[in-house]
């Protein structure tokens, strides 16, 4: 039973003025630079050695432990290097990248493709996808093999595939729609196929008739698969909220969505994994919106994974040196220190924002008035946290849902004094992640303490019982000496 | 290294001083015919008050080391002293209106740390001092005579009422209709005698009566405050719950004894109902935050005010009633909050979850 709404949200000018303008297919560049962490897991470990040859789909960095990522070579060529370099992440750290370099000659490697993949069995699926290293491509990088997997073995009754694409600015799901509507469509049947054919809902916002329109038609032939237009609010697409509009039913705090029965997954994630089962291409270039006022031919392009913001955005042209440069939407994507960090596989959009377009005023003191009450979309206290963290106290905070918080921005956005409200969040998360790992650390000293004093413990018993042992033969001879003694004398005596 | 900005980079377009200009604007109707129709003096008072509370304001603010302008920009200051204005007799001598705006700007705000920290509503404070305190020029009030009409005040006269007070006080002032029903029925008047002499609705409600500013049209200040509810800058919780729960009192009271008491559309639209349940105690500073704290706020209120009305020593209780239920407005904020996401919520929430799963 749906809901007829969601709690919260707020309504953003929508600014997708790119959704009509065709993908464009951006050329490789003569580097590219391949962060070996662009998922939620462990770091993929290099495959290549610097200097080694390589081909257009090989794998560069394998996968580490169960939850990670393959990384495949968007070009042929060869590895520069493997050194660190600034990540897409605020604070601009460098990560483990390998950096390759591109030869232009497009070599590739024989790949074997089912002749239907739509026979192959659900676990085969999985795997190829596992390969293929596809992550959630709406941005939250989750490996969609484990993902799948999970849905296997929960067996969960309900698939939604997510085309919602609520943030402002971004249309890349949108354009995929409409102009692949074939391939997306065949990925979600993959992906229904996988799960053993759940009940499969398309949702997309309403702000996008044409691709509603299109991708009704494409399902029109499936029994199992259709397409449910849901109303136009941010965030709509953020993964629990959906969940709640379409099943009705709410996530429970630090249990999964596969808990309740649902498996989620992402348009441009669905058109991935058509391109790698179906094709045995796997996940090298990814659909990238870039808008912004500073831009001087926005549009959707599709880009190779690793090459660097900077040169994306002379490909697209400039109007004027940007005020921010954004990677994501415009409500939680993050801001970058420059331009020279690379595309990641989660990268939905590049925002070069002007000076004029960037929210810009001075912060006034919070007056109550609960706008951010109203709309949080979790229904959190947001004027109460932020007073809380500004105070430093961490632990009410988390007492009253900063856990919870999935950091969307409806709040701030809503804020008539211009508070940062998700700053102090952000800071409070990673307050409490630095916790977690010191936390973690001292777990181990303790536990190393521990174990030493057990051993210590042990030895110094052992050496008891040693030393007891040894006493005791001690004992055992002297008086062995002793009996033999009183028998010699007893025999002299005799 | 400079941290880049924090998500998200785009903002709503509502800003505090926006906010503020769209509350005074929606006053403005209700407050023009309020000193149409008590002429000068009406006017001067006005202006004398909000003056001073936003010259208190810049004061403080300067004292405290704050950004004067930037915070003197947001028209709370002015806000506050308007609604101060709205409450006083409107011939009420000058000092009524600076001494109001010392108790509300600086006793009722400043002194808490500034906006949005006072736990009280800042003009409700300052008209209950002066209620207490002078009780003769509080309680003040003429017949309406507005300008043009053959008795009422020119400049020259209406500024020196403000400024010397009403020369001859007993020939003018004349009782509010609350005031007038409270004193005929401790005469042991019936209810329908007393209202059959004075009352007109229909002059209640358009505001050809006496009393404050605030006390005399109920349409516009209606009017003024479904403006508000459409902008969305209050939402409905509050003045819905605190004017149906006036109404459910009055009716159920005067269906049972209607020689004693008044009826609903009588409470609904004399006094100051109409402006303090859609301009002050929708105050977001001095109100709870989550939508059912917001309608408990709004029936304590009403509770309140009927009391008060019906029992209380006072004809009018407006601000007390607001100043009683802002002091309940944190333990409503600490015990009523919205459910969070994948959590069970309170027990409260989960009976009503379960009734309207069964219903
Ligand atoms: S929206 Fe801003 S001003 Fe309003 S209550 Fe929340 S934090 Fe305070
Ligand atoms: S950022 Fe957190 S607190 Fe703010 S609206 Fe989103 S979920 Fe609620």
């Amino acid at each position: 039973m749906p809901k007829l709404s969601i709690r919260g949200g707020v309504h953003p000018d929508e600014h997708k003025l790119t959704n009509e303008i065709t993908i464009t297919r951006v050329p490789t560049p003569e580097r590219l630079y391949l962060p070996l962490k662009q998922h939620i897991g462990a770091p993929a470990a290099p495959d290549k050695v610097i200097h080694e040859i390589i081909h257009k789909g090989q794998i560069i960095a394998r996968a580490q432990g169960s939850v990670s990522a393959n990384i495949h070579a968007p070009c042929s060529g060869y590895v520069e290097q493997i050194t660190d370099w600034a990540a897409p992440h605020p604070s601009g750290l460098p990560t483990r990248t390998m950096v390759l370099v591109n030869d232009g000659r497009e070599l590739r490697d024989d790949v074997s493709t089912p002749v239907n993949p739509l026979f192959l069995r659900p676990e085969v699926i999985a795997e190829r996808v596992s390969q293929a290293g596809i992550v959630g491509l709406g941005g939250a990088t989750f490996p969609s093999a484990v993902k799948l997997t999970l849905g296997q073995s929960r067996n969960t009754p309900v698939l939604i595939i997510n085309g919602c694409e609520c943030e402002p600015y971004l249309t890349c799901d949108d354009r995929l729609m409409q102009e692949r509507t074939q391939a997306v469509m065949d990925g979600i049947q993959l992906l229904a196929q996988a799960l053993y054919g759940p009940d499969t809902i398309i949702a997309i916002e309403r702000n996008k008739p044409e691709a509603i329109r299109l991708m009704e038609i494409a399902c029109k032939d499936f029994g199992n698969i259709r397409v449910m237009a849901v109303p136009t609010r941010y965030p709509m697409g953020s993964e629990k909220q959906l969940i709640e509009y379409i099943t009705g039913r709410q996530v429970p705090a630090g249990k999964l969505s596969a808990d309740i029965g649902v498996t989620l997954h992402n348009i441009s994630t669905a058109y991935a994994i058509s391109n790698a089962v179906r094709h045995g291409k796997p996940l090298t270039h990814r659909i990238v919106t870039v808008a912004g006022d500073a831009v001087k031919r926005p549009g959707n392009y599709e880009v190779p994974i690793g090459m660097l913001i900077s040169d994306l955005l002379a490909f697209c042209g400039l109007k004027e040196e940007p005020q921010r440069i954004l990677m994501g939407g415009p409500m939680m994507g993050q801001a970058l220190p420059h331009a020279e960090i690379p595309i990641t596989k989660g990268c939905n959009g590049v925002l070069a924002m002007s000076r004029a377009e960037v929210k810009n005023s001075t912060e006034h003191p919070c007056i109550r008035c609960a706008s951010c009450v109203d709309a949080c979309p979790i229904g959190l206290s947001p004027l109460t946290m932020a007073a809380m963290l500004k105070k430093d106290k961490l632990d009410q905070a988390v007492d009253i849902g900063l856990k919870d918080c999935i950091l969307c921005g409806s709040c701030s956005f809503a804020c008539p004094s211009a508070i940062p409200l998700v700053h102090y969040f952000n800071y409070g998360k990673g307050e409490l992640l630095i916790r977690g790992q010191q936390q973690q650390k001292d777990d181990e000293i303790k536990r190393l303490i521990q174990g030493r004093q057990v051993r210590m413990a042990q030895q110094e018993k052992e050496k008891e019982e040693m030393i007891a042992k040894r006493m005791q033969a001690i004992a055992k001879r002297k008086a062995a000496e002793k009996a033999a003694a009183e028998q010699n004398s007893e025999k002299e005596i005799a | 290294m400079i941290r880049p900005p924090s998500s998200p980079h785009i903002a709503g377009r509502s800003s505090v001083p926006l906010v503020m200009l769209l509350v005074l604007l929606s006053l403005l109707p209700g407050t023009m015919l309020g000193i149409y129709q008590f002429g000068w003096p009406a006017l001067f008072l006005f202006l004398i008050t909000i003056g001073s509370a936003v010259l208190f304001e810049a004061i403080c603010l300067k004292i405290a080391g704050k950004p004067v302008r930037l915070y003197c920009m947001d028209f709370s200051a002015l806000l506050t002293g308007w609604l101060l204005a709205m409450t006083l007799p409107p011939w009420a001598p000058w000092w009524i209106g600076v001494l109001g705006s010392f108790c509300a700007i600086v006793i009722g705000k400043q002194i808490f740390g500034g906006i949005g920290q006072n736990p009280f509503n800042p003009a409700m404070l300052a008209r209950t001092v002066l209620l207490v305190s002078f009780p003769l020029e509080m309680t003040s009030w003429i017949a309406p005579r507005p300008f043009g009409t053959a008795d009422a005040p020119d400049a020259a006269a209406g500024w020196s009422i403000t400024a010397n007070g009403i020369p001859d006080l007993d020939a003018v002032t004349s009782a509010s209709s609350l005031g007038h029903l409270r004193t005929e029925l401790g005469r042991g008047e019936l209810l329908p005698d007393i209202l059959s002499s004075t009352y007109d609705p229909l002059a209640s409600a358009i505001g050809t009566i006496n009393g404050s500013l605030g006390e005399t049209s109920a349409i516009l200040f209606l009017l003024g405050g479904l403006f508000l509810l459409y902008k969305r800058i209050i939402s409905w919780h509050i003045p819905v719950a605190i004017l149906t729960t006036v109404a459910a009192m009055a009716s159920i009271f005067s269906l049972h004894d209607p020689d004693h008491y008044a009826g609903p559309l009588f409470h609904l639209l004399n006094g100051g109902l109409m402006l303090g349940a859609f301009y002050i105690a929708t105050d977001p500073v001095t109100s709870p935050v989550s939508n059912l704290g917001k309608i408990i706020f709004g029936i304590g209120a009403g509770l309140l005010l009927f009391i008060i009305r019906t029992w209380g020593s006072y004809p009018e209780g407006m601000a007390f009633s607001v100043l009683l239920m802002n002091a309940a407005t944190p333990l409503i904020d600490h015990y009523i909050k919205p459910r969070i996401y994948g959590h069970p919520g309170s027990r409260i929430g989960q009976f009503f979850r379960k009734l309207k799963k069964e219903g």
